[in-house]
This record gives C-alpha cells, sequence and structure tokens, in this order.
C-alpha cells in the first residue's frame, strides 16, 4: 500500500465516519463516491459484491469499509479504513457517555432519550425489512424470513436456532 | 454487574453472531440473556447511538462499556465486538473471489440471511411490545419505519428530522403522567 493510498483511505472514511448519523450504513452512498467515483478503486459491481459479502457475514455492517481497504490496500488498507471509519466517532460517543453520566437523573434527558427510543426501534424494524426484501429470492426464503420472525417474536428461544435451520433448508431447497 | 473478562467475552459472542447486524443480537444477549439491562435501557443507549455520528451498534457498545468498566470498559467492549467479525471478514475477502460463486456457498448464505432478516423484524415487533409506548411514541417509530423501510429516506434525515417530534412525544406523556 503506497502513502498516497494510505492517506486517502484515513481522510477519505474519516471524514465520512463523522457525517455518519443513524449508522455507518448510512452513508452508503457517500462511500460509493469515494470508492468508485472519485478514486475509481472498483467497478459498481464489486462494490455491491462487497457490500453483499459484509452482509453476509456477522458483526456490524460497517465491516464493509475493511473489505474496501482490502481492496486497494491489503490487509494494512483493511485496517487502516476501518480505524478510520470507527475510532473518531468512537471518541465522540467516549465523550458523550461521559458527559450522560455526569447529566444522570435530569428530568430533560430523561425526556430526550425516551423521545429517541422510538427510532432505535423503528430503524431496527426497517433495517429487517430491507434485509427481508434483499433475502426473498424465491416464495421458500419469504417463508422462512416471517417463520424466523414468529419464532424470535414469540419464542424465548435462541435465534441462533432458526440460522441453523436456515443454513440447512437453504442447502435442501436452494 | 458483569466483569471486565465477561463484557470483552460477551461482546465478542455478539460480534460473531451478529448476522444481519449487530443490534438485534445485542439485545437478545443483553437484555434477555445476560439482563445486565432492562429493555428500556438497552433501547434507550440504541437510540442515542443512533443519534450520534459513527456505527450505532459501536457507539451503543461503548456506552455499556463505560458504563460498567469506564474506558477500559469501553475498549473491551468496542475492540472484541470488532476484533472477531473483522477476522473472520479477512478471511472471507481472500476466500470470496474464488468460492463466492460456488452455489452451495450461495445457498447457505441465502438461508441464513433469509434467517437473519426475519430475527431482524421478530426483535423489533418484541421490542415495541415489552416497552410499551405510548400513542405518540408508536407513531414515531412507524414513521421511521416508513421512512427508512418504505420510502429510503437517508438515514441522518429520519434521524434528526424525527427527533424532535420524539422528544415532544415523550415530553408530552411524561408531563400527562
Amino acid at each position: 500500500m503506497t502513502a498516497t493510498i494510505f492517506w486517502q483511505l484515513l481522510l477519505g472514511f474519516g471524514a465520512i465516519s463523522l457525517v455518519s448519523v443513524g449508522g455507518g450504513i448510512a452513508v452508503l452512498p457517500e462511500m460509493h463516491r469515494l470508492v468508485v467515483d472519485v478514486h475509481g478503486w472498483m467497478s459498481d459491481a464489486d462494490f455491491a459484491r462487497r457490500f453483499a459479502l459484509a452482509q453476509a457475514a456477522p458483526g456490524p455492517n460497517v465491516l464493509v469499509v475493511g473489505l474496501f481497504g482490502w481492496h486497494v490496500g491489503g490487509i494494512l488498507g483493511m485496517l487502516t479504513a476501518s480505524a478510520a471509519m470507527t475510532v473518531p466517532t468512537s471518541l465522540i460517543a467516549f465523550g458523550f457517555s461521559r458527559l450522560r453520566a455526569r447529566l444522570l437523573g435530569r428530568p430533560w434527558l430523561r425526556i430526550i432519550e425516551r423521545g429517541l427510543v422510538p427510532i432505535a426501534v423503528g430503524l431496527i424494524a426497517a433495517s429487517g425489512l430491507i434485509l427481508a426484501q434483499g433475502a426473498a429470492e424465491s416464495w421458500v426464503t419469504a417463508a422462512l424470513t416471517v417463520i424466523s420472525a414468529i419464532f424470535v417474536w414469540r419464542t424465548d428461544f435462541s435465534p441462533l436456532w432458526v440460522l441453523g435451520a436456515g443454513a440447512i433448508i437453504g442447502v435442501l431447497a436452494l | 454487574m458483569p466483569t471486565r473478562t465477561d463484557l470483552f467475552l460477551t461482546y465478542g459472542k455478539i460480534g460473531l453472531i451478529g448476522f444481519g447486524g449487530i443490534n438485534a443480537w445485542a439485545r437478545r444477549v443483553l437484555v434477555e440473556e445476560k439482563r445486565w439491562l432492562t429493555e428500556q435501557e438497552y433501547a434507550e443507549t440504541l437510540g442515542l447511538g443512533q443519534v450520534l455520528p459513527g456505527p450505532n451498534a459501536l457507539n451503543a457498545a461503548i456506552m455499556v462499556g463505560d458504563r460498567f468498566h469506564g474506558a477500559i470498559g469501553a475498549l473491551l467492549a468496542s475492540c472484541s465486538m470488532f476484533g472477531g467479525p473483522l477476522i473472520i471478514l479477512m478471511g472471507l475477502a481472500v476466500l470470496y473471489d474464488s468460492y463466492g460463486e460456488v452455489p452451495l456457498v450461495k445457498a447457505v448464505l441465502a438461508g441464513v440471511a433469509a434467517a437473519a432478516a426475519g430475527m431482524v423484524l421478530g426483535t423489533a415487533v418484541k421490542m415495541a411490545q415489552k416497552l410499551k409506548p405510548t400513542l405518540a411514541l408508536l407513531a414515531v417509530g412507524l414513521c421511521a419505519l416508513a421512512a427508512a423501510g418504505f420510502f429510503r429516506v437517508p438515514l441522518p434525515m429520519v434521524v434528526l428530522g424525527l427527533a424532535p417530534f420524539g422528544i415532544l412525544a415523550s415530553w408530552y406523556g411524561a408531563r400527562s403522567k
């Protein structure tokens, strides 16, 4: 990895991370602009494939930046891009967490915190919906999604059971 | 209260099983399995994580880690949540170009993705049910779902646009109690 690419990864993803309100995936269009349009590091299709791979893997979706970094700079590129995307905002979150501890119990803080709850839950539902649309390739996968949702909603068994079942049904039926 | 080792191992586990995104799994482990946070506490932490810039699951992990063990806790939770998946992703980055198009691999991934999507949806329904929101808060949540899920409004606009309404609904609920 050249020094130029190192700085491009560091500054590019660092800047993007600072505007990623709502989550790392919120800035996917900006990432596309950086990686495909500005630097021409990969094609449109490569970008989409890497995003799909990061979605399929466990862990924070934002790790897709690691795959972009890998593509242009190998393992160092992966670490640079991941760090640029996570370290600055983590420091902000930590500072905020400290501030919150000092303000604990203030009625206005309680009201703000409670007011943000429906956005958090609504966005989880929205991400489930978007994942479901992407996963619905046939009636088998659509049925799998519905059954899995009901299982997780109505029971307290570990959702790992439905993931395992999903893998097996995938092999048998798809 | 979890020890530092607990915090490290638990967030490591959340990262590694976090198919379809971390948040639904973090809730499952922290609220249902470990009972370190209540449903309400987890939802509030995640809500703050959404408003701050950066990956919201990471922001939430830092706040949870800090709550139990300060700066060390924040570091342990965030590093273990990212470490495992990062190693897996390195392996995938190497393998994917050779094996990504193998039909068996594609079939397994498609099945897991469909189940994970259902898991995330089921979690949202479960949270909504357990949090027992007021009608006004529920309406804000449904707006967030519709805006981000159906109309694909950019997330920063959804979060910053709806936050004032959420806070208003929360203030109204607190006042009428």
